[in-house]
């Protein structure tokens, strides 16, 4: 990296705000994937004429860029694969404005999920995405990857919940896409802007929806001795039209898990629970609680019990969201998978993954968003053994091609990133990755921004460049 | 042989003679104002798609997508019309998992047909569009139309889950999938919703589908002023209350819906009768819950000491729901040189209604308004007759409009008008500051500008 960057960067926005010593860069250097790519040099901007002056200066030097929020990402969308400027919008988080009448707030990409819940719960207002993760990342990074949450399944990714974007294209211009009602002439950039990995353009301002509370909420936990039943109680609620808020399903091995540590209520010798939750009107929520627990109840639960008060609903909800978190206690590490099934086809995915898993050695905890077929299969292992890393690395290639095989997609929420990139000639053509990357192009012509993501890399796959400006991909680890 | 007559037997040898229509009269059911193509082609599999296309593409034609035709008026005129490459043979439905609730169906498909067979299965696609019993499923999706149930279930961008299309260089391409959930590659099937025909052309749409309510049932309120009518809107939208629509609607709307639904049978419905302001709600959903909407509109309707009040029962609910629905269509009829603006705003925006309320009807027309509850309003302008003097006042109150709507991040646009008009006014609103890359959109799928070019936003 040229000295001079660096010193131009420092220049521009002061020396606190621009890191490129070694053990800095480090730091920067993973994302919540099994991916790495170090930047050369790490900016906090905090304006986005900050941010378009940045670009410029990479766009001078020739050397890529990428954005980064809270690098919680699951993709390795974060990373800089070629090297070069990493902005980090950490410091770029105020919420601008709170237009609560019209259900709308506009805010900074560096503002953190539920820092916007907090914001207008006073008012009977929340942001309905809730990633696992919404105490540390960002709004910008939710806009970049169209993350999920468990209420995914009622109330849609954040692509429905977006409405206007401020943009740095590539080449420092800034644009705004969308309107404040989501309804702007012309075609729907904001649309395509949303789930673009940030591969598109940077992302400085975002406008949300936001969701009114729901008058009654019911949680219930549903407690059952046999996966399958538990697998085929999912497949009848959706086969009935009923429609939870949430409906996520932890297998009973990471359930005693997560009890150890979280002491979450949740049973320590079942094979499998759900957690389902129902909203809306008062009648509307108590039919559906008690269309779902006759389900839960002909497919064997052994129990089904309904959250007693907010208190016990919130601690269920502990155990859901901090799962993950608990599993990192039994091995060095583990590798979350992301992968979609028709939900008709649940019980045959789940007992797939078990076959697979164990054919390979590896037992794989199961913590998902049932309700809309968006399987979380979680590989335990040791990145330190080199063999053990690569089979874990080949499980989940043949699980995620599993859910391809069954009419499914390689990633629900988690995004494509440097982790399945080489996996999107399971399900798109030459004529479509044509299409894909003249768009990108339209862009982000000199593939400048994130340069290595979404699109394969390796040979024979379509006409793939990694653009001008960036190194040779890193490959894995 | 004429320039016509040469390319139907060209196309025809692309896609065998059956295929072709070239006759006048044939022809005269594809016309765009009074443009009608060299030929329309009617492919019968998304290869004869392509094939067209690529024909098109090698020789420079201009090609307009259409489906019913039901709103292949809307937008400007094609700046080239050679052939009209009519969808509607490609109507199967390819796949159908009703217990994941997708489907994924052919974009020539009629929305009615489609109806029936997940009617069946009690579900339902919330494309609750004017023309319902023509229309097929892409133009309803490419007309980017307003969908009656928008406030309870969005638009097509919140239940479109995929889509293969044929794009500007004649080949087959596809975007998302068959699964709920999904963000693999670009969201490029969004960008296909109210594009018009102008990037690609769509053989097929994935959606989510959802099931049928168990019941459904809604209330007519009237109100003398325009003010209670608003200050009731906005006490039910901000109720947090799960309507499936709140439309608010004028006197002079009230009474051209009173004839619309007279001309099925004396319906009589009371506040329509009444003249001045109403608002039409719906609601759908289990017995219960019905019960519940019902009596909180019945209990605040009395509260906001309406004019007039009917509770309307699953019949009558519907008839009033399908015309309410149809308002579009019948509004264009109404009289001859009508024109509808179409103006979106923030849901309690009140400028569509300030904006109608400034430009009241004159001697030479009359003026309705429709207001849905996402903040959609739909403002008619009905000439009273065809006279040049009348034409002049009343381009200047469409301009006027137009300018008005958008101002801010309102945005105004043109749904229906007369070619005339069209002529004078900015169809599609303003050009903002991503139009440079709504062109380089364009370009990306559509390079030798093949599909319906210069009908859309800013001449795309
Ligand atoms: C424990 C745990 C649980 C999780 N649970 C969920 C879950 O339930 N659902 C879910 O969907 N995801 C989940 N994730 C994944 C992750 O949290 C989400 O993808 C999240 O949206 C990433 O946000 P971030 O701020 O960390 O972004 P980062 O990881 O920093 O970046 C993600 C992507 O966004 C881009 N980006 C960031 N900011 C901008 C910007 N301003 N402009 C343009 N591009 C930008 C980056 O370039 C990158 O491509 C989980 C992760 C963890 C570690």
């Amino acid at each position: 990296m040229d000295p001079a960057l660096i010193h131009e960067l420092k220049a521009l926005l002061g020396p606190a705000n621009v890191l490129s010593t070694r053990e800095d860069l480090m730091l920067y250097e993973f994302d919540g994937s099994v991916e790495k790519g170090r930047p050369d040099v790490v900016v906090f901007p905090h304006t986005t004429e900050d941010v378009a002056r940045i670009v410029k200066l990479a766009n001078r030097f020739a050397v890529p860029i990428v954005g980064r929020g809270a690098g919680t990402g699951l993709s390795g969308g974060a990373l800089a694969r070629g090297g070069g400027v990493m902005l980090v919008f950490a410091r770029m988080n105020r919420i601008l404005e709170l237009d609560l009448e019209n259900c709308r707030a506009v805010v900074q990409p560096g503002v953190v999920n539920l820092e916007i819940t907090r914001a207008v719960e006073h008012a009977g207002l929340y942001f309905a995405p809730d990633p696992s993760s919404q105490k540390s990342c960002t709004i910008g990074g939710n806009v970049a990857e169209n993350s999920g949450g468990p209420h995914t399944l009622a109330s849609g990714l954040t692509t429905n919940h977006v409405t206007a974007l401020e943009l740095v294209l590539p080449d420092a211009e800034i644009v705004r896409v969308g309107n404040r009602h989501g309804d702007s002439t012309g075609y729907d950039l904001c649309g395509l802007l949303v789930g673009s990995e940030g591969t598109l353009a940077l992302v400085t301002e975002i406008t949300v929806k936001l969701t009114r509370k729901a008058e009654l909420v019911k949680t219930l936990l549903a407690v059952f001795d046999a996966v399958g039943d538990a697998s085929r109680t999912v497949a009848e609620i959706t086969a009935r039209g009923i429609t939870p808020a949430a409906c996520e399903m932890l297998d009973g091995w990471t359930l005693a898990v997560i009890e150890n540590y979280l002491r979450a209520g949740f049973p320590r010798d079942s094979a499998a629970v759900l957690l389902l939750e129902v909203e809306g009107l008062r009648e509307a929520a108590e039919s559906q609680a008690a269309a779902i627990d006759e389900i839960c109840r002909a497919n064997h639960a052994r129990e089904v019990r309904t959250a007693r008060d907010a208190q016990d609903r919130d601690l269920l909800w502990k155990g859901r969201k901090n799962a993950l978190g608990a599993m990192g206690r039994l091995a060095p590490s583990n590798y979350v998978l992301d992968g979609v099934i028709p939900r008709s086809k649940l019980p045959e995915a789940l007992e797939r993954i078990h076959e697979i898993g164990t054919s390979a050695g590896f037992r794989i905890g199961n913590i998902f968003h049932a309700g809309d077929g968006n399987l979380h299969p979680i590989i335990l292992f040791d990145p330190r053994d080199k063999e053990q890393f690569a089979r874990a690395i080949a499980t989940a290639e043949q699980i995620i091609r599993m859910c391809v095989s069954l009419g499914g997609s390689l990633t629900g929420e988690h995004g494509v990133g440097m982790e399945k990139n080489e996996l999107m000639t399971l399900l798109f053509s030459d004529a479509d990755f044509d299409l894909m990357r003249r768009i990108h192009d339209a862009f982000n012509p000199d593939s400048s921004l994130n340069p290595g993501k979404i699109f394969p890399v390796s040979k024979g796959c379509g006409e793939i460049r990694v653009g001008r400006h960036s190194k040779t991909a890193e490959t894995r680890a | 042989m004429t320039i016509a007559a040469n390319l139907a037997a060209r196309l025809e040898g692309v896609v065998g003679s059956s295929r072709v229509l070239a006759s006048e009269a044939e022809l005269l059911g594809y016309a765009i104002e009074d443009c009608l193509p060299a030929a329309a082609v009617r492919p019968s599999c998304s290869e004869e798609v392509c094939e067209v296309v690529r024909f098109a593409a090698a020789e420079k034609l201009g090609v307009v997508c259409c489906g019913s035709r039901s709103k292949l008026q809307m937008g400007m005129q094609a700046q080239r019309y050679d052939v009209a490459l009519d969808l509607c043979a490609l109507a199967q439905i390819a796949h159908y998992d009703e217990a994941d609730l997708t489907l994924s169906v052919d974009a020539g498909m009629r929305l009615e047909a489609l109806s029936k067979v997940l009617a069946a299965k009690r579900q339902f696609v919330p494309l609750a569009v004017p023309c319902l019993a023509t229309s097929t499923v892409g133009g309803s999706v490419v007309s980017g139309i307003d969908s009656m149930l928008r406030l309870q279930y969005g638009t097509a961008r919140d239940f479109l889950v995929g889509a293969e299309f044929v794009d500007g260089t004649g080949r087959t391409c596809k975007s998302g999938g068959r699964v709920v959930k999904n963000v693999t590659g670009y969201d490029i099937h969004k960008l296909l919703i109210g594009s018009l025909g102008t990037l690609a052309a769509i053989t097929r749409l994935n959606f989510r589908t959802f099931p049928l309510p168990e019941t459904s049932a809604g209330a007519l309120t009237g109100f003398s002023s325009a003010e209670a009518a608003l200050a009731f809107r906005r006490e039910l939208l901000g109720s947090g209350l799960p309507f499936s629509c709140v439309e608010l609607f004028d006197g002079q709307f009230s009474s051209l819906l009173d004839g619309e639904l007279g001309r099925l049978k004396d319906l009589g419905f009371a506040p329509l009768k009444a003249g001045g302001w109403s608002l039409y709600t719906a609601f759908a959903g289990e017995e219960a819950v019905v019960r519940r909407m019902k009596s909180e509109v019945e209990n605040r309707s009395a509260r906001a000491a309406a004019k007039s009040f009917e509770m309307l029962e699953e019949q009558r609910n519907e008839w009033l729901g399908d015309a309410l629905r149809e308002s579009f269509d019948w509004l264009r009829h109404a009289a001859r040189g009508v024109v509808i603006v179409r103006i979106s705003q923030k849901q309690f925006a009140t400028q569509g209604p300030k904006l109608f309320l400034s430009n009241p009807s004159s001697s030479g027309w009359r003026s309705a308004l429709l207001m849905s509850g996402s903040g959609t309003v739909m403002l008619a302008l009905l000439p009273e007759e065809e006279n040049e003097s009348g034409r002049e006042e009343m381009l200047c109150s469409v301009r006027e409009i137009l300018a008005q709507g958008n101002t801010g991040e309102n945005t105004a646009k043109l749904l229906h008008a007369p070619a005339w008009v069209k002529a004078h006014c900015n169809v599609w609103g303003d050009l903002r500051g991503d139009f440079l890359l709504m062109q380089r959109v364009k370009a990306a799928f559509d390079p030798a500008r093949v599909f319906s070019p210069g009908r859309f936003v800013g001449g795309i």
